[in-house]
């Protein structure tokens, strides 16, 4: 026998995981590279680690999406943050760590974190 | 916790098409990858896009894939649910040239529809009641049992001004008001539903079964609670499989949750469901034969008055809602009467479902506004007549409605607009029909259909209807008279006012519009011994132009009958006495120079 409490908690765990079938335009998409690349240098546990928060935390205006070569293969794994009305963001080098401290700090607090920001002049021939 | 959903659609259309075999590929190549706990594969309803099934969509892009096939799985898999690259050679698009890969959102198929019935159609996995409670299933329900009065439940009902998707358009909420209120002996009520689905070519209740089916059991709990009754009775029909298979399943995890059987939500209020398999017979989906079915009795109509509101299944008080009425109701619940009210016209509110087929490019499932015009529905969600055919009429209702010709291209649909052209909305199937297609024909074949289903109870119906039918064929043979046509005109009238339940009163109604709307193409049939779309094969002829024939002898090679002679690079001519009039030479001829008519 379900109560009405029972009903809500399973609407809200199931409200989170169908958040990944919203059809609304999201406000902010991180994006993380998934070519071969990325995959190599570890890009799978990054990826996995943001759609986890996502869903945890039940951030429906967010969504977690993947894309092939972004080019700049050394740098993997890169992940981009889309905000709207904002210039994008990308993150070189990730980890699963980095991912939640990226997470924590950028998407939930609103402050880039610098120390994993892609250089701004990439140097070339190094 | 999964990243990335495949929903692949389990709906009749896709399932024809073989998308349960796609559906397990994905399973195992998803496995072989080692992405099982990154990827959810999900079997969903109808996406509405029949023709270009099996469908794939795959979220969180919202990326849509049609035609997939099995060859098709790997390079998804390991293209974009590894990589990250969308496959857009698989991507729907709209026209050949279109390079831009759209969501499915954008396309001009979905843009302009609204999805209140089939909201959760295609999106959720209907064997799943979490993913149901997920997008407030039963939220509705738990409002409607420990907020609000029965009597508040109708006054919201009645409000919203949601009326039967049946066909008929009486006032949903003025039906569960009089059930509720004619009778108060304290003796049982029922709920029904009509899932009898029978017109040709409709197939909206189907899908909100096969892809919701938890809505409808939530819609008539909230009924059963709001006229007294504890008990409902499903009647679907035996012939959707998938369908009643999903009911069964969703039935089960009701009860196993308690949201079905007894004091639901500790409020004391009891409810349960049971189905019952309708054999095929048209005559069924008419409630009070619907009803004398449920009870175990051959399905004939019975005499209204008494109405179901008063003496209705097992003589009791009964409600009976079709579908994708049901379908409606715990959104107006939790949205209010306001958000369903808002949406149509001033008499015809929310939106409706209709099947599209016949001579359309989108064959499928389509859910608009009340009062959309049959112009943006045809052209604008169902792509426009292929084959850059001109647009003839479209006939809605099936066996009970009638045609809506290119003249009336700008109606609103709606249930009062159509009513006026003849017609109606009817459960809501609607078939296009080009300039190939032969209005008599076409009155021919739902007549057909109609002599076939008649149970024989009224004499109206069972006589009156087969008379029609062989006018029709008389005059589809070049045989009939100007005499016919008044003959023809007048028995459909008693038939639509003497028959004695609803299937035969509207039965002439296919007869009736076509003669209003296309008299001269019956005319032409009965004066000038001529089909004028080229389908009555009785006045039909084959004609070679000898000086466009070349004598190359194709088409006397293919004809079935060898009726074509002529030698080589003579010109041909074809025996009108031999010939059966099958279009094969037609076909064949390089030259065009083979005409009918």
């Amino acid at each position: 026998m379900k109560s009405l409490e029972e009903l809500k908690a399973i609407r809200e765990r199931m409200q989170n995981q169908l958040g990944v079938r919203d059809k609304d335009e999201k406000q902010t998409r991180i994006v993380v590279g998934m070519a071969t690349c990325g995959i190599a240098a570890g890009a799978r546990p990054v990826l996995n680690k943001f759609a986890e928060l996502v869903q945890e935390k039940g951030l429906k205006d967010v969504m977690v999406t993947q894309t092939g070569c972004i080019g700049i293969c050394r740098y993997e794994p890169i992940v981009e943050v889309f905000e709207s009305g904002k210039p994008k963001t990308t993150y070189v080098h990730m980890t699963a760590d980095k991912a939640e401290e990226v997470f924590n700090r950028h998407i939930i607090g609103g402050n880039v974190v610098k120390d994993y920001v892609i250089p701004a002049t990439i140097e070339v021939g190094k | 916790m999964y990243r990335s959903h495949v929903l692949v659609c389990g709906g009749t259309g896709c399932s024809s098409s073989g998308s349960g075999a796609i559906l397990e590929a994905f399973k195992k190549e998803i496995q072989a990858h080692g992405l099982e706990h990154e990827v959810a594969v999900v079997q969903t309803g109808c996406h509405g896009l029949c023709a270009l099934g099996p469908i794939v969509v795959v979220y969180p892009e919202s990326t849509f894939y049609s035609q997939v096939t099995l060859g098709d799985v790997p390079e998804i898999v390991s293209e974009h649910l590894l990589k990250g690259r969308i496959v857009d050679r698989l991507v729907y698009k709209e026209e050949e040239e279109d390079n831009s890969v759209k969501s499915f959102n954008d396309t001009d198929f979905a843009k302009k529809q609204h999805r209140v019935a089939l909201r959760n159609c295609g999106v959720i996995n209907p064997e799943s009641i979490d993913e149901y409670i997920g997008t407030r299933g039963y939220e509705a329900l738990g409002k409607v049992l420990t907020e609000m009065t029965p009597e508040q439940v109708i006054d919201i009902v009645l409000a919203s001004g949601l009326r039967g998707r049946g066909g008929a358009g009486f006032p949903t909420g003025k039906k569960w008001q009089l059930a509720r209120v004619l009778v108060q002996d304290g003796g049982p009520k029922y709920v029904c539903c009509n899932a009898d689905e029978g017109d040709p070519g409709a197939f909206m209740d189907r899908s909100v079964l096969e892809g919701d089916p938890h809505v409808v059991l939530e819609a008539m709990t909230i009924a059963g609670y709001a006229i007294g009754a504890n008990q409902g009775y499903i009647y679907v029909r035996a012939e959707y499989p998938i369908a009643v298979e999903r009911l069964n399943i969703a039935i089960g995890q009701a009860r196993e949750y308690g949201l079905l059987g007894k004091d639901i939500f500790g409020t004391g209020f009891d409810f349960d469901i049971e189905l019952r398999l309708g054999a095929g017979a048209f005559v069924c989906g008419e409630e009070t034969a619907l009803m004398t079915s449920i009870e175990g009795k051959r399905g004939e109509p019975r005499p209204r008055p008494p109405f179901p509101a008063v003496s209705g299944l097992f003589q009791r008080p009964t409600i009976l809602n079709n579908v994708e009425t049901w379908a409606n109701i715990p959104q107006i619940i939790l949205n209010g009467p306001e958000w369903f009210a808002a949406m149509g016209t001033e008499k015809s509110k929310g939106t409706k479902v209709f099947a599209l087929g016949g001579k359309i490019a989108n064959t499928g499932l389509v859910e608009i506004p009340m009062g959309t015009t049959l112009r943006e529905i045809v052209e604008d969600i169902g792509g426009g007549v292929p084959n850059g055919k001109k647009f003839k009429a479209a006939q809605t209702g099936g066996p009970s409605g009638g045609c809506i010709p290119a003249e009336h291209f700008d109606v609103q649909v709606d249930y009062e607009h159509l009513a006026e052209l003849g017609s109606i909305v009817g459960s809501g199937g609607m078939i296009v029909m080009d300039e190939d297609n032969c209005m008599v024909d076409i009155a021919k074949f739902f007549l057909e259909f109609t002599v076939d289903e008649s149970c024989g109870k009224c004499t109206p119906c069972r006589i009156g209807t087969k008379r029609m039918y062989e006018i029709l064929d008389k005059i589809t043979k070049g045989k009939g008279t100007l005499e016919d046509l008044d003959r023809l005109e007048a028995l459909a009238k008693y038939i639509k006012d003497n028959a004695l339940c609803g299937l035969g009163q509207t039965a002439p109604n296919p007869i009736l519009s076509t003669l209003k709307f296309f008299r001269k193409e019956y005319e032409a049939h009965v004066v000038e011994k001529r089909c004028p779309a080229g389908v009555c094969k009785s006045l039909l002829q084959y004609r070679i132009d000898p000086d466009k024939c070349k004598g190359c002898t194709a088409c006397a090679r293919k004809c079935p009958v060898s009726c074509i002679s002529g030698t080589v690079k003579q010109p041909h001519v074809i025996d009108q006495s031999k010939c059966i009039k099958c279009g094969t030479c037609m076909e064949t001829c390089k030259f065009g120079a083979i005409s009918k008519g």
